[in-house]
């Protein structure tokens, strides 16, 4: 794993990975007023015949581009994660029940996107579309991996739910690693012995730096970005306990049915192994910057090493 | 002229209503379930419809190119599963079990159980905006398919549908067909009562589309209004049409508790006599 090089955000990595989708004639893009936001705009200027605006009207957007993909093209919707949230029943009634492929994103996810306060904090977004049956959750951790994954959903039949972030965090892969990467298999990015942190999106930056703390204080971690939460990679997750025999899960979202969620649901049924979530606790955020922010709902690597210590003490 | 439908004359078609009318409020009994009330409002319509303008295939049911109805109110999946019976899509058994379990005849209109149908309905308020995505697409690909699109009056208080209709004119989308059964009962009472849409034709207007407004059960204006719906290409085109709940059947005529209310033993001979 070469050093993390300073990066840019996941958003960025979805309106690049649309690019290269534009090839196929089938792609369209299906915009609600945010794709200055999202990064769709890149695709716009390209292809403006292939964009849709659809105005400030999620619901109507989302069944458009189930109509459009009935009729064998491959739409890309986007907006706020938050405002996808406004058409969860368009989603599950309209796009996912039919089993028709369309691909939403869900950008400005997590209270990393800072600012703009709790309005557009969604902290719920992965847990809702878990829920929805035949649905892929995935949700990247930096700009490349975004890339690479918005790519090989070109591919991937069925609905999808992709949340992007809004701010740059470091670069968790380069050019050569992250085409290892593959939907639905978590990428373990450091092997260790004692604690396993799972985590996904902005949060794996912060596992990175728990696990080169917890490295100073002799304790050996793994760390997982898990950017498919659904379907969940429960081999990688049976090799970390067998190998760390605790776990910790690391997420900007909260951790009831979310990152967390999913695992302990694993977990539950499963080998049971000691499990400690971090995310953000049953309550949201406010205005404020990522770092404050973090700093103040517990998404701090701090926090994370808080947890692994926990978690090891559980064994 | 676009060439479409079975060719069937006003006859033949109100012959073909009549068969309808029978299998919707058979079908409803079988179940002890369902909804005759939209149904019977809406099926002159569909006849005509199917009749004389859907260019589809029955032996193809896939065709890429084959026109698109989507049946925004779901609920009125009976109509739809005996026009399908009609032009050979389902068998009468398939047909008679609808909303059993297993059935291909889903409670509510389903295109991932059923050759011929269009949309996944059953949540109002999403046709148009599906249906809007089909008719992008098919003009996205040089085709000169129609999709056509029925919404029920009580339908459109969905605000999604406002949204669709908004985005159908900015998209100067000319390949896009509404019809509006309004039949002024829903769910509960007269639509009247639960939320009045007042104007349809005027508000659908003042959105940018152009709009005919008929008597939904006079085969003559119907097919006349299809037909001008049809060949309407410069921007999208809407037929409201003035209709009766459960017409055909005096009991349900106009009667709310039918909106979702199958027949009894004794209803469906009485029903069955009026309609033979």
């Amino acid at each position: 794993m070469s050093a993390p090089s300073s990066g840019g955000a996941s958003r960025d990595g979805y309106g690049n990975g649309l690019l290269r989708l534009a090839s196929d004639p089938r792609v369209v893009v299906l915009e609600a007023d945010l794709g200055k936001s999202t990064k769709s705009c890149h695709f716009r200027s390209k292809y403006p015949s292939r964009t849709f605006s659809m105005g400030i009207a999620e619901q109507n957007m989302m069944l458009v581009a189930a109509g459009m993909a009935s009729s064998g093209k491959i739409p890309f919707a986007s907006t706020f994660a938050i405002f996808t949230e406004r058409a969860f029943e368009q989603v599950r009634n309209g796009i996912a029940r039919p089993e028709l492929t369309v691909h939403i994103c869900g950008s400005h996810g997590g209270i990393h996107t800072g600012t703009d306060g709790s309005s557009a904090q969604s902290i719920e977004d992965l847990a809702i579309y878990r829920t929805i049956p035949g649905m892929t959750v995935i949700h990247p951790s930096d700009d490349l991996s975004a890339e690479e994954l918005t790519v090989q959903l070109l591919d991937y039949s069925g609905p999808s739910y992709m949340r992007t972030a809004r701010n740059k965090t470091p670069r968790i892969y380069n050019n050569n690693s992250v085409t290892g990467l593959t939907i639905g298999k978590g990428s373990l990015i450091m092997e260790g012995s004692d604690v396993c942190i799972i985590a996904c999106g902005v949060m794996v930056n912060e596992a990175i730096s728990a696990a080169k703390t917890l490295s100073s204080e002799g304790i050996s971690a793994s760390v997982v970005d898990m950017h498919t939460l659904k379907p969940l990679d429960t081999e990688l997750i049976d090799a970390c306990i067998n190998n760390c025999g605790c776990l910790v899960t690391a997420e900007d979202h909260s951790v009831i049915a979310g990152l967390g969620g999913a695992v302990a649901e694993y977990l539950s049924t499963t080998a049971s192994a000691p499990l400690e979530m971090v995310g953000v606790a049953d309550k949201f955020g406010q205005s404020g910057s990522s770092s404050e922010l973090m700093q103040a709902m517990g998404l701090t690597s701090n926090d994370i090493v808080a947890a692994a210590h926990r978690s090891i003490s559980r064994k | 002229m676009r060439t479409g439908g079975m060719g069937l004359d006003d006859q033949a078609l109100k012959d073909m209503a009549r068969r309808c009318r029978v299998n919707i409020v058979k079908m409803t009994h079988a179940a002890n379930s369902g909804h005759p009330g939209g149904s019977l409002s809406s099926i002159d319509l569909l006849c005509g419809l199917y009749g004389t303008q859907m260019r589809v295939d029955p032996d193809n049911p896939d065709w890429p190119d084959r026109d698109r109805f989507i049946m925004s109110k779901g609920h009125a999946s009976p109509a739809v599963y005996s026009i399908l019976h009609e032009i050979g899509y389902i068998s009468e058994e398939d047909m008679m079990s609808f909303r059993e379990f297993g059935s291909v005849c889903q409670g509510h209109v389903d295109m991932k159980w059923t050759d011929g149908v269009d949309f996944s309905a059953g949540s109002l308020g999403m046709g148009l905006s599906f249906g809007l995505g089909c008719a992008l697409a098919a003009r996205m690909d040089g085709s000169s398919r129609n999709v056509w699109v029925m919404l029920g009056d009580g339908e459109i208080q969905e605000g999604e549908v406002w949204e669709a209709f908004m985005a159908a004119d900015f998209h100067s989308i000319g390949n896009l067909k509404v019809i509006v059964d309004r039949n002024r009962i829903q769910n509960d009472d007269f639509v009247h009562l639960q939320m009045e849409v007042g104007d349809v034709s005027a508000k659908l207007a003042s959105f940018g589309w152009t709009v005919k407004e008929i008597d939904g059960h006079s085969m003559n204006e119907l097919t006349d209004a299809l037909k001008w719906a049809s060949s309407h290409n410069s921007g999208p085109a809407a037929i409201v049409a003035n209709t009766v709940k459960g017409k055909g059947v005096s009991f349900m005529e106009d009667n709310p508790s039918f909106h979702g209310k199958a027949p009894d033993d004794d209803e469906l001979k009485q029903a069955l006599e009026e309609l033979s």
